[in-house]
């Protein structure tokens, strides 16, 4: 049997951070005490009617800008009819034939849509189960229903779980720094649901695919899409068939459960909300939007990249807008060194610099751009090793201040001239003509002891690379 | 005490403003009227003490009758329903408020067809209303408490809501006037739902200008409603006395519609009066008309079934079977809270919305909706006016046709068309007729139909009209 290739589509709800809720004037919480936040249109009482908040539009605008989704001209609401006491209306307002945002892509993902609706009420269920099933009471808050929601939808282009949570981070991020979400996936402002289903690897028709609820982490959205490859996988190598259905992914047990099957897929009565009218977004609105975008993580990673960078360093650099900032400024700052070089810095040795001291970002550190630009421009210049910028560097990080001032302050700079140098690795070689010996004959390893002398003789100052370079070259080779 | 009963609203209001009335001495004969209600048209009559101080205003002093589909603060509404008895809303319908900021106060809440679906009021939770000229007879509905008030002397004027005809027919059963808006003059807001996309309140006066004067009061747009868009212009007492220039359209099709030989009688009489006014006649196509009711009993339906799921029992409202599980307590609330006409029409709407059907029903309904509007497009091109009866009978015998949903949805056969449409429409008293199965005259009610926001004309010409025909009959009192 040919190898069974993972295909996975991913929904994520986005909560978005408005002043007041999508169809009322109740103001957004998160925490309060229950029920404070509510009025008559929001409980659904006999006779309200809903209104459209513009800043919720105006926000879904700025993500349909961010991930390159076509606008409609004319998007309409539907009602979403079903019964559940979170959904005091008995329908949820959202749209379904005509989304406010069409095709679009981030990354290597093709988004399928992006639409507007509103978020549910929360259920508490008393008892044992934390489920209805089974529950003793069940209490409902209406502080979250009627939240504004963006709810996106990619196209089944992802190949593999970690993949999923990788673009989904981009995601969170792309949203996070448009600024209209808070996008904390434990208190639920951002909510991903993961379409699951293999196929043969090197064959285009989907397979049966079910549907992974309400994941509240990355990591259990790896973990949930890993256990369900892994079910189907094993279900189909067996000889058995996937079925459609609704699963919920327990994190702790790691176990998979249905919530519903095909069949009892509900029949949700669609049809276009007659209490509202179309969204027709101006042309001004989308320049607006457009024009609000601030450069988001996955241009920056292509301009990286394009500047010279890894794709990994470039992508961990551009995932939080600060830390992006802080390279850039060093960059400016330093003098004939590339990009590429200060990425290293950035994320290699300050980040470990900063991990070993207690953590923070560099944004927030003692470590000034110009001080590390300072830093890095006396390491290319050889003004001191590399391993004295380390030491100069965890003092930066300790005291802040200038990295000049430290090279003096604890003696650091290497010779003033080469020739220092070679007399010490001369020296060396003289000492250990056996070493010379092996290193002649093709024992690269051999050089490790003559380095070492060295070191010791200039008490770290040298550049390895250097002295490696001038005892090859004394010996001949 | 009769005399300032027989005062219309306009002169009244008139007489108040120069303080020749004492708004209270008004307000307290109305609510004394009122209190003697034998034809079960109240529900609730307001019995807090009215500030008499700060009724300025155009309506300054004048009581209104509401229907109880409009939510009124702290004071119950029902819709007609079981499921709504004891709810009192927290807020008050915009078109309630703007009537409160002309200066009119709420004298009670009337008695309707539950959730207005029907055409009797034989639909009402809390027992039909009697047709005022005929206690034997209904009122029409589902605005029957509104228009029976009015027509009966328990109040000098009302308000209602028409969704495919409850509140011209009703108007035309009981002899008096009654106007349905362009879809979107009023504001919804606080009208408790039955079909959003043709739902829309009016006046029922008993006369034009009334119609005129409590329209003006309450049209506008409303941040509460995004359909709404109110008149441009707003609305002036009507004062043209002829109706030179006008051309009025006469639906061809309507020779083939089953209307009674006494209401065909009146029609043409009526016909003749507008001639006779200098208006012209022409015969206009509305070739899809015909289709308005299957159409309109199944967007009705499909709305409502959606507008009427928020009738949980979870938060407020009747709620029976809570022991139980969830299921149980949604199915048990809505069997006992709903009465027959409801759960049908939940039924058929919800059939007509289920995946698979929507096309062939909800979509088929939808396409011959926008038919009917482009007939009528078509139409205003040629003439200013539509007009047909307003109904195909007479008000006919409480239980006459509640064994027969299909009859009792022909009532509307004339006034759907306008509702699909989204225009407005007034129903004015013409003259009398007798039953087809003989009997009393009773009223007879002639329907003007006009293009969208076009109500200041639609006014005009019904007042002209109306002075002419100048019908004066009354119902004959309780003689049982």
């Amino acid at each position: 049997m040919a190898e069974l290739e993972a295909v996975i589509g991913l929904e994520i709800h986005v909560q978005l951070a408005t002043k007041t809720k999508m169809f009322c004037g109740c103001e957004l919480s998160f925490g309060d005490e229950p029920n404070v936040h509510t009025c008559p249109v929001c409980l659904a009482h006999p006779g309200v009617l809903p209104v459209v908040n513009e800043q919720a539009i105006l926000y879904a605008l700025q993500i349909a800008a961010a991930l390159g989704c076509e606008v409609a001209p004319r998007s309409i609401f539907h009602r979403k009819n079903y019964f559940y006491p979170d959904s005091p209306k008995a329908y949820q307002i959202s749209q379904y034939d005509t989304p406010i945002a069409g095709a679009g892509r981030l990354g290597d993902v093709r988004i399928h849509r992006a639409h507007l609706e509103e978020d549910a009420a929360k259920m508490i269920h008393a008892g044992e189960s934390g489920r209805i099933h089974g529950s003793s009471a069940s209490l409902v808050d209406f502080n979250r229903g009627g939240t504004p929601l963006v709810e996106i939808v990619t196209e089944p282009d992802l190949r593999g779980a970690a993949e999923a949570a990788e673009w989904a981070r981009l995601l969170r991020e792309t949203v996070r720094q448009l600024g209209v979400s808070d996008v904390n996936m434990e208190e639920g402002s951002l909510r991903v649901d993961a379409n699951v289903s293999v196929r043969p690897a090197g064959t285009e028709t989907l397979g049966t695919k079910t549907e992974l609820k309400n994941m509240n982490s990355f990591r259990f959205l790896q973990r949930g899409v890993e256990a369900e490859l892994e079910r189907q996988r094993r279900l189909i190598e067996s000889g058995g068939e996937v079925e459609q259905e609704t699963l919920h992914f327990d994190p702790q047990s790691g176990s998979l459960t249905s919530l519903r099957s095909k069949e009892e897929a509900h029949d949700y009565r669609y049809f276009p909300e007659p209490d509202l009218v179309a969204i027709a977004p101006t042309e001004e609105m989308a320049r607006t939007a457009r024009e609000s975008l601030p450069e988001l993580p996955a241009a920056r990673i292509e301009r990286y990249v394009g500047e010279g960078l890894a794709r990994d360093v470039a992508a961990v650099l551009a995932a939080d807008p600060e830390t992006a900032a802080y390279f850039e400024q060093v960059s400016t700052d330093v003098s004939g060194v590339e990009p590429k070089v200060v990425a290293n810095w950035v994320t290699g040795e300050l980040a470990a610099a900063l991990r070993a001291a207690g953590g923070g970002t560099a944004a927030e550190s003692k470590v000034t751009p110009a001080a590390l630009a300072e830093l890095i421009t006396l390491v290319a210049r050889k003004t001191i090793s590399h391993g004295s910028g380390k030491t100069v560097l965890a003092a930066l990080v300790e005291e802040g201040g200038d990295a000049q001032v430290i090279v003096e302050r604890e003696g650091l700079a290497m010779g003033d001239d080469d020739g220092d140098l070679e007399s010490i690795v001369a020296a060396a070689i003289a000492a250990d003509p056996a070493a010379a010996e092996q290193i002649k004959a093709g024992n690269g390893k051999a050089i490790g002891s003559i380095v070492g002398a060295v070191m010791r003789e200039t008490s770290g100052r040298a550049d390895g690379g250097d002295v490696n370079r001038l005892i090859r070259a004394q010996l001949g080779l | 005490m009769a005399g300032i009963l027989e005062l219309t609203v306009a002169e009244a209001a008139a007489q108040i403003a120069a303080t020749e009335l004492s708004a209270e001495e008004y307000f307290d004969a109305w609510r004394e009227a009122a209190a003697g209600d034998d034809l079960n048209a109240y529900l609730f009559h307001v019995e807090h003490p009215v500030d008499h101080q700060a009724m300025d205003g155009p309506l300054g002093g004048i009581p209104v009758a509401v229907k109880d589909i409009f939510c009124t603060e702290g004071t119950p509404t029902t819709a007609g329903s079981r499921i709504l008895e004891g709810y009192r809303p927290p807020y008050t319908a915009t078109a309630v408020r703007r009537l409160d900021a002309a200066g009119a106060r709420v004298l009670g809440k009337t008695n309707m067809d539950e959730f207005a679906m029907g055409s009797s009021n034989e639909n009402s939770a809390y027992g039909p209303v009697l047709n005022p000229w005929d206690r034997g007879r209904v009122p029409g509905g589902s605005s029957g408490g509104s228009a029976a008030a009015v027509a009966g002397g328990l109040a000098p004027c009302a308000i209602g809501t028409d969704t495919g005809g409850s509140i011209r027919q009703p108007a035309s059963l009981c002899g008096i006037v009654g106007l349905k808006p362009t879809y979107g003059a009023i504001s919804r807001y606080g009208m408790i739902a039955f079909a959003s996309s043709l739902d829309q309140c009016g006046p029922f006066t008993r006369d034009v200008t009334d119609a005129a004067l409590l329209l003006a009061a309450m049209e506008g747009r409303d941040p509460c409603d995004s359909t709404s868009v109110g008149i441009e212009g707003g609305i002036l007492a009507p004062s043209r006395e002829d109706l030179g220039g006008l051309r009025f359209g006469v639906p061809s099709d309507l020779a083939g519609a089953g209307f009674d030989a006494g209401v065909r009688e009146v029609f043409e009489a009526t016909l003749k009066w507008i001639e006779d006014l200098g208006g012209e006649l022409a015969e206009v196509a509305l070739p899809s008309a015909e289709h308005g009711i299957s159409a309109y009993y199944v967007i009705a339906p499909a709305e409502a079934s959606s507008n009427l799921a928020r009738y949980d029992g979870v938060r407020y409202g009747v709620r029976a079977g809570g022991d139980g599980d969830l299921l149980q307590m949604y199915e048990t609330t809505r069997s006992q809270g709903f009465g027959t006409e409801v759960k049908r029409r939940i039924m058929l709407g919800t059939y007509a919305l289920s995946s698979g059907y929507y096309d062939a029903y909800y979509g088929q309904a939808q396409k011959v909706r926008t038919r009917i509007a482009e007939d009528f497009k078509a139409a205003f091109e040629k003439v200013d006016f539509v007009v047909t009866p307003t109904s195909p009978s007479v008000a006919f015998e409480l239980g006459e046709k509640t064994a027969d949903p299909l009859s009792m949805y022909l009532n509307d056969f004339f006034t759907v068309p306008m509702s699909l449409a989204g225009i407005p429409a007034i129903s004015i008293p013409a003259g009398l007729a007798e039953p087809e199965g003989g009997g009393r005259q009773l009223p007879v009610g002639f329907q003007i139909a006009a293009p969208a926001f076009a109500e200041q004309k639609l006014l005009e010409a019904s007042y002209a009209l109306e002075q002419a025909i100048g019908f004066d009959a009354k119902p004959v009192g309780s003689d049982g």
